[in-house]
């Protein structure tokens, strides 16, 4: 364990640079875009990640409820962190690559808005593990990221009715895409999957030792109650 | 023991009649959503026309704002004295509490709501253009959304700091879907341009749907340790 996480790092980094390389150099330039659509590389990739993560928060949630084992609550926490860091980066790469497409930053479209208010979901979650206090944050947590998730088809469904700008999804969406521009763009993600792995789990351990440490502090003011003050 | 029936049945005319004796949250509500109504007709200052586009949006902003209000003392009451403590050592279900105090909140929304909304008719000329019958069930669907969830999580925000803060943080994301339905609903009703039976089944659903998970949840929450 303690040897696969420098490996898996060095492997994050040769990919992504790799990665960086093929999209800004390899990948062909858009005919009517040109080189600003180049930020497609960053933007879907991300938002796949922060999907994912986000499907891993309400799983590893309902694990949660069902066993209250405390891994399965810190996995959920650090989930939801990096897939909120995740959908940041796909909310501002989006009116980059807007603005001198569609002339405009932000257009209230369908996919548009149920990805900002997903954000807004997953920051009040976060919002709600900082603001409760003591035993019982996990359970609050994990309830508050089931009625998250029940959500989103909700989301989806009301604002389906709004007009689309947005270009329809590239995997099984019916729109079209050069193979060499889809080759790179699957290289991107593998790239930031790693290493949004890499992020959670280091950021895994950083919370199980964090835990650890509390509760070494704790059962220490229990045994010597005046040396701890 | 009673039966679960009759245990929040026993609950709810406490509520009200507590309610009725204090009036501590409908006046505050009502007062609330009458700044929210003189506010927003100075900023936006509508002709009729644009009053029917726009009152759909206004109306359930300022019900949702108001509805905090009520939401936010349903559990407080509870604390003083421990009573909640006292409800988790008795066998009664913990659903039959639950679903006593949103009823109570759908009952103290209605009423504010069914008091304001002469009011917006008035102050912004309002005449709907299409079928005026629906609005009632928008008006009980949504009400009854924003409730269920609202009494959830606010039995949630107990166990936070700041909690009178916490609830709309958690209570809004989460009903951005039901209440851009509402809204929609609403407006369609008022335009008559489009027909808002699309809105009232998401309306449905989506009530459905969060009144089973509040029921399968609640007794998690109450018993949080």
């Amino acid at each position: 364990m303690k040897k696969t996480f420098p490996i898996l790092g060095i492997f994050t980094a040769l990919l992504l640079s790799y990665a960086l390389h093929l999209a800004l150099v390899v990948a062909p330039t858009e005919q009517t875009m040109g080189d600003v659509q180049r930020i497609f590389y960053y933007h879907v990739p991300s938002a796949w990640t922060a999907f994912i993560l986000f499907t891993i928060n309400f799983v590893a949630s309902i694990v949660y409820l069902a066993n209250r084992k405390q891994a399965a609550d810190v996995v959920a926490l650090v989930c939801a962190e990096v897939g909120v860091v995740f959908c940041t980066i796909v909310l501002v790469t989006g009116p980059i690559w807007a603005r001198p497409v569609w002339g405009i930053w932000w257009t209230w479209d369908m996919r548009l808005t149920s990805t900002l208010v997903l954000w807004l979901i997953y920051v009040s979650y976060l919002i709600l593990r900082r603001f409760s206090s003591g035993g019982q944050t996990p359970l609050l947590a994990a309830t508050l990221s089931v009625f998250g998730a029940l959500c989103v088809p909700f989301v989806y469904f009301s604002i389906w009715f709004f007009r689309t700008q947005h270009p329809q999804p590239v995997i099984g969406g019916g729109g079209s895409i050069d193979p060499r521009m889809m080759h790179v763009l699957l290289i991107n993600w593998l790239a930031f999957s790693c290493f949004a792995f890499l992020v959670c789990w280091s950021r895994y351990r950083l919370e199980k030792l964090q835990r650890e440490l509390d509760e070494a502090h704790a059962l220490q003011s229990l045994s010597a109650p005046r040396s701890a003050r | 023991m009673p039966a679960p029936t009759g245990i929040t049945r026993a609950t709810l005319a406490k509520d009200l009649r507590l309610e009725w004796r204090s009036k501590d949250a409908i006046n505050s509500m009502l007062f609330f959503s009458l700044l929210v109504v003189v506010v927003f007709s100075f900023s936006f200052d509508p002709n009729a026309e644009e009053s029917r586009q726009i009152a759909g949006g206004l109306i359930w902003v300022a019900f949702l704002f108001a509805a905090v209000v009520a939401l936010n003392q349903t559990w407080a009451r509870e604390i003083r004295n421990q009573v909640l403590d006292a409800y988790r050592v008795s066998p009664a279900p913990a659903n039959s509490l639950f679903l006593a105090k949103a009823i109570g909140n759908f009952i103290f929304v209605s009423v504010l709501e069914a008091l304001m909304t002469p009011l917006f008719i008035v102050f912004y000329q309002l005449r709907a253009l299409g079928p005026a019958w629906q609005l009632p069930i928008v008006a009980a669907l949504g009400t009854w959304a924003l409730v269920v969830n609202g009494t959830f999580f606010a039995a949630m925000s107990l166990r936070t700091r700041s909690r009178e803060i916490m609830l709309p943080l958690l209570l809004f994301p989460i009903s951005i879907p039901a209440l851009l339905a509402m809204v929609q609903a609403t407006t369609a009703i008022l335009t008559g341009e489009n027909n808002a039976r699309v809105w009232i089944a998401l309306l449905l659903s989506y009530d459905l749907v969060f009144t089973s998970a509040c029921l399968l949840l609640f007794e998690t929450v109450l018993n949080a340790e």
